[in-house]
């Protein structure tokens, strides 16, 4: 579903991702660790194509990044600490835009993604008037409003309250549930150890560790991060 | 996905969001009422150098306002990351930059609504002195916001934003700037109409240019 075959990005004489190299298959829920730096936002941004890499393969439901990447985009859902949402316009207006643009019918999807997220009662408020939580709870229904096959999710719980992580992990499990696979970027390694069934590691652009889940401890995971910022 | 059905969603989507903030078409405006007061003051009313100096005015006023309107434009969509929600959408990039080129020429013409009848009223000139300008004025206003929206969009992306944006953008507009300042002299002076088919031409074919080359490289100035 997504293979990574020597993909490098450089900008100028910084080198953000070396040679990284995996495969994550259909329904599987990878995440990917690091510290600050490690390259994790820019091996999201390509694997989004929001990026181009310097070198390397990459394709995404068998498309080609490089030359299908509006085939790409169109499999894809992508949460990030940003909301991609219009301030000025409402809750129901910014799904609507998306909506269009992905080319699917505006009810009732939309409609019921604000029950799910739990904000159809401030569905003609505008965004601007939204905490952070609500935001981001909007945010990610856009990120699924077309069904993906695919998530992309680059820290998606920074800045979250209780009530909005719990309903993006509970959104999580349904995605998996319904054999969507999940690529997250976190700091949080409790959470990625007891959801995820794949742990990649970056270092300082390199691909550290690719093991399931099960194979690794916490312990473990954690004293690699503590030794890979030291 | 439909593709025209895309573009116009973004173009429903940018001005929607005008009609709510109004900060593109209010910025504009005021700047260029401001720079027609100001001529105003300079020029006795019904002097012949007035008459001549008024296409100058004219596209100084709508050329300095598109600019800021321009520059607003695009910095509001890479605020908190707003472009890339737009670039995460199943659509080729060119085909932003046509919704891109669309709203802002839509914002400039309202711009131009209303500072146009404030021109016949400041420097003495009649409505049938303005229609046969009108299409000089699309034309320019259409190569403007189309080099426009590419470079602001480069230039949203950097630090000195503002001071960016009008040094990339006015050099590489010197021809459209000639040739619509020179068809709207011609056009005002009604004496010598010999020249403006060439002016127009001009005019048109660096419009022409602009827009394909703008629609090929817009990809590429949204990479990171």
């Amino acid at each position: 579903m997504i293979h990574v075959e020597n993909i490098a990005k450089s900008f100028g004489h910084n080198q953000a991702l070396q040679n990284i190299s995996f495969d994550v298959s259909k329904g599987e829920y990878a995440a990917i660790l690091g510290v600050n730096g490690a390259g994790k936002t820019t091996l999201v941004k390509i694997l989004s194509t929001l990026s181009r890499p310097s070198s390397g393969i990459a394709t995404i439901n068998g498309f080609n990044l490089l030359k299908k990447s509006v085939d790409i985009r169109s499999h894809i859902g992508v949460m990030t600490h940003n909301s991609f949402l219009y301030p000025d316009l409402s809750a129901l207006e910014n799904l609507q835009f998306y909506a269009q643009m992905y080319g699917i019918s505006l009810k009732p999807g939309v409609d019921e993604l604000l029950h799910v997220v739990g904000l159809y009662h401030r569905k003609y408020d505008s965004v601007r008037t939204f905490s952070r939580g609500m935001q981001q709870r909007l945010s990610l229904a856009r990120a699924v409003l077309h069904k993906p096959q695919i998530l992309l999710l680059d820290e998606p719980f920074a800045g979250l309250d209780v009530k909005a992580a719990d309903m993006l992990k509970n959104l999580i499990r349904d995605a998996i549930a319904e054999d969507t696979t999940v690529l997250l970027t976190t700091h949080d390694v409790d959470f990625a150890m007891h959801n995820a069934s794949r742990i990649l590691m970056l270092h300082q652009g390199q691909l550290m560790e690719d093991s399931p889940a099960k194979m690794l401890s916490i312990e473990t995971v954690k004293q690699k991060l503590i030794d890979s910022a030291s | 996905m439909n593709t025209a059905t895309q573009i116009w969603t973004i173009i429903r989507k940018d001005v929607l969001v005008e009609l709510r903030s109004k900060d593109i078409i209010i910025s504009m405006l005021v700047f260029g009422l401001i720079v027609l007061a100001v001529f105003n003051f300079v020029f006795e009313p019904g002097s012949s150098a007035l008459r001549q100096t008024v296409p100058g005015i004219l596209w100084v006023a709508i050329l300095f306002a598109g600019n800021l309107g321009l520059h607003r434009s695009s910095v509001r969509e890479f605020e908190n990351a707003m472009i890339q929600g737009v670039l995460l959408c199943p659509i080729d990039r060119s085909y932003i930059y046509i919704a891109k080129v669309t709203s802002n020429v839509i914002f400039m013409i309202g711009m131009e609504i209303i500072i146009l009848p404030v021109m016949v009223v400041f420097f003495d000139l009649t409505v049938s002195d303005l229609l046969p300008f009108l299409g000089v004025l699309f034309l320019g206003t259409l190569g403007f916001a189309g080099v426009g929206s590419l470079f602001s969009t480069m230039s949203a992306q950097t630090k000195s934003r503002e001071i960016m944006l009008p040094v990339l953008l006015f050099p590489i507009c010197v021809p459209i700037i000639l040739a619509a300042t020179k068809s709207t002299a011609v056009l005002l002076d009604s004496q010598n109409t010999q020249d403006i088919g060439m002016w127009i031409r001009l005019l048109i074919g660096f419009d022409a240019i602009f827009l394909v080359v703008c629609f090929l490289l817009f990809d590429y100035v949204l990479e990171e």
